[in-house]
């Protein structure tokens, strides 16, 4: 990663501004050259670095400007504005006026906010069961000598790469109570299924599953990746040690995984909580069905209710505090996943 | 990255906005600098009609020599969206079409431009129209929409069911207790088949059926709901009945899973109501081509049904509201009306233009859509119809599902129609 070589650079040269007279730097950038390697004049050494340094900096800055500018225009200043505008009531043809905490008032007073909340909470949950899974997978897939991994590898990512609304179509119809394939199976061993996305007790469950065939091949391949990383060695002296197989699992395996493992979790946190798309064609919101799903209110998630009061309901100040409410959540459980991080995740 | 869809989502309107704001400077100065001529633009969102649109347009460009038309087509999906900010920043199309339900949004905020209805510079006569299309795009005294198309709502039927069971067709004699009655025997649990589609529709369905029974919607002030109205709930109770009490339709989870259209088309379901741009889908399929056809609905207290429509406005901010306006004249116009007939995807809001639509599918009854105009009623709207038919979906399908008694959801539905509509009024902007 690059920006560990300015990192670990900068405390050394205290990272003189540019323009500034280079006589001022010396002091702190004495320490750096008294530890350089190599034969040449700590001097000269001094001088060469900081020229170098001064002219890496233009240019990477130079490099990162597209990307940055855009980062700027078209993510971070919008943020900016939206949470201006979550204070704001905004006319379906702008004109907006400022009223304070108002939407946020009314935010706290809205069923309908905390079910899309809770909803959107119990998705994320059932969601993050798919790691334990997609660590099963990976570990399988790692066994030496194992036939047909690169298949199962293919097979277990193909939903990954699959767009939300495809999946979405499909799985409409795998879930169709009438005559979908999943009532036809569980018809076969006598089991009379349910409408699975239209009946307010399955739908989360029967939306869960869908977000974990989606993830679980993402997480599988970052946790290959992950396993692939350990060394040998480890397993051959743990098992001269007596160590079996379980042991092995649980002592070696899951310690040196876990910062894969939190990686994957965060990440999982992160996307779940804002979940819009395979669940607004789920539920058939994009149909003529509307929003007259039976399970409409126990499905719709936070996003779903953003979109909803934003783009059709002409609120769009109430969107607005809608996902701000959404950002400071997911920047809060970030937050304490890495405060947590400390007691269980285990570097090298 | 789906990561990023929030942020995306947030960012896009606006933006969108800036995009558009920057691309439509540039269109402004050019239309003005091509001087008395010029370029208007018409924003559609109906791909099937686009043939027809663009037809007219080459007509009027070939009247108006110097002035080129560009049919703008966006889906309907992002139609609104788009039209709304691109309203916002200045650079909405010169000529669209609206709807009803979208109609009060754009009118109460001075979106479209009035329309002369008499004198030397008439846009539209009313009386070339069916009265409550026209009316539909009234807004506080000022007629703002020229009706392009209407579409009214008929009972399709498929006539091998009816044979099987031994019901006769409906012949547009039917009252409600026939169609339960009838819908009850033609219900076959056994094999899968439901009398009729009872789905949450407004147009289709409720909507009607509370015009039939004398209820209302929204009041005339529009300031009020009408779903407190016992006529009103007895509209609704029709659907909820047939699906719980007579067990006639399909349950609202097995319509939400299969659309109703598609159990009709594979013969799951022997009646359904239908708007008359659903014929064109029927038609389509030549399985049930022959074996469906259509007839009036069925009368409650009274013999209604609900008629709506499209209508062309002129953005209030065009550099040409002059040629807009005559653009406007001559969409509505005969010619242009009959070009759309020909090409058979709506039927012309202009009477007597419907001729060819209904013959355009000789095996269908369609004559029925045009009469059901006489006992049409409008549909229901007001400023920001789209967040109360919101609220009617959430409430009416709990009702639907069997989740909520009708009588308290309809009562819930009120309060929270009526809060509102007072939004409405309050805001006024």
């Amino acid at each position: 990663m690059s920006s560990d070589v300015t990192a670990d650079a900068a405390p050394g040269t205290g990272a003189p501004a540019p323009g500034r007279p280079s006589g001022t730097g010396v002091p702190a950038g004495a320490a750096a050259a008294a530890t350089a390697p190599g034969g040449l004049d700590p001097a000269a050494l001094r001088r060469r670095e900081r020229r170098f340094r001064y002219r890496d900096k233009w240019w990477g800055y130079a490099l990162i400007a597209p990307a940055g500018l855009g980062l700027a225009v078209f993510y971070l200043w919008p943020v900016v504005q939206t949470l201006y505008y979550s204070f704001t009531e905004w006319g379906a043809f702008g004109g907006t006026e400022w009223i304070g905490l108002t939407n946020y008032r009314t935010l706290v007073g809205d069923p309908e906010f905390w079910q899309a909340l809770g909803n959107t909470v119990v998705y994320t949950a059932l969601v993050l069961l798919g790691i334990p899974l997609a660590m099963v997978l990976a570990v399988l897939l790692n066994v030496k000598g194992m036939r047909g991994t690169g298949i199962y590898r293919t097979l277990y990512f193909l939903p990954v790469v699959t767009m939300p609304a495809a999946v979405a179509v499909v799985w409409r119809w795998l879930y169709n109570g009438d005559v979908g394939i999943l009532n036809q199976a569980l018809s076969a061993i006598g089991i009379d299924g349910t409408f699975w996305v239209s009946d307010p007790t399955t739908v989360r469950f029967a939306i869960a599953a869908i977000g974990v065939w989606m993830t679980v091949g993402y997480n599988m391949i970052l946790l290959l990746a992950g396993l692939q990383g350990i060394p040998q060695d480890y397993y051959e002296a743990a098992s001269l040690d007596g160590a079996g197989r379980v042991r092995q699992f649980f002592s070696l395996t899951l310690p040196l995984l876990s910062p894969t493992l939190f990686f994957t979790t965060v990440l999982s946190v992160i996307q779940s909580l804002q979940v819009f798309d395979l669940v607004y064609l789920i539920l058939g919101a994009n149909t003529q069905a509307g929003l007259t799903n039976p399970a409409y209110a126990e499905g719709q998630t936070v996003v779903m209710l953003f979109f909803q009061k934003s783009f059709f309901d002409n609120q769009r100040g109430y969107g607005a505090a809608i996902v701000c409410v959404l950002f400071v959540l997911i920047m809060a459980l970030t937050a304490i996943q890495f405060r947590l991080q400390k007691r269980w995740v285990h570097y090298g | 990255m789906r990561r990023r869809t929030l942020l995306t989502a947030a960012a896009s309107a606006l933006t969108a906005a800036t995009g558009a704001l920057a691309t439509g400077c540039d269109s402004g100065a050019s239309a003005r600098a091509s001087g008395r001529g010029g370029r208007l633009t018409y924003g559609v969102w109906d791909v099937y009609q686009l043939p027809a649109m663009r037809k007219a347009a080459r007509e009027f460009e070939r009247t108006h020599p110097g002035v080129t038309v560009e049919v703008q087509l966006t889906p309907n999906g992002t139609y609104w969206t788009k039209l709304r900010t691109a309203c916002t920043s200045g650079t909405a199309p010169d000529v669209f079409w609206m709807n009803g339900p979208n109609f009060g949004l754009y009118a109460d905020s001075g979106q479209l431009l009035p329309l002369a209805t008499d004198g030397p510079d008439a846009v539209v006569e009313p009386s070339a129209y069916p009265p409550d299309l026209f009316s539909l795009y009234h807004w506080k005294g000022r007629q703002y929409g020229a009706p392009k198309d209407f579409d009214t709502v008929a009972l399709w039927f498929n006539k091998k069911l009816f044979e099987r069971a031994g019901v006769d067709p409906p012949d547009g004699t039917w009252s409600w207790e026939e169609l339960i009655e009838n819908a009850r025997r033609l219900t076959d649990r056994r094999r899968g088949i439901h009398g009729i589609a009872a789905p949450v529709w407004a147009q289709e369905n409720y909507y009607d059926s509370i015009a039939q029974a004398g209820g209302w919607v929204i009041s005339k002030d529009r300031k009020r709901s009408g779903y407190s109205d016992p006529r009103t709930i007895e509209g609704l109770r029709l659907w909820v009945d047939l699906i719980h009490r007579h067990r006639a339709s399909p349950t609202l989870q097995q319509l939400t899973d299969t659309d109703p259209r598609q159990l009709f088309q594979s013969g799951r379901v022997a009646m359904m109501q239908a708007c008359s741009y659903d014929a064109a889908t029927f038609w389509e399929d030549r399985g049930i081509r022959d074996q469906v056809d259509v007839a009036p609905l069925a009368h409650g207290r009274h013999r209604a049904s609900i008629i709506h429509g499209l209508a062309n406005v002129v953005y209030a901010r065009t550099p040409h509201p002059e040629l807009a306006r005559e653009f406007v004249r001559f969409l509505s116009g005969r010619k242009a009306s009959l070009i759309q007939g020909r090409y058979g995807s709506a039927i012309p809001a202009r009477n007597g233009t419907q001729e060819p639509w209904t013959q355009a599918k000789p095996s269908f009854n369609l004559q029925v859509y045009l009469d059901a105009v006489k006992d049409a009623q409008a549909y229901p709207i007001s400023a920001n119809t789209a967040a109360w038919s919101h609220k009617e979906q959430q409430w009416l399908a709990r009702a639907w599902s069997g989740h909520e008694d009708l009588t308290d959801a309809a009562h819930s539905l009120t309060r929270a129609m009526d809060q509102l509509l007072a939004q409405e009024g309050k805001s006024g902007s």
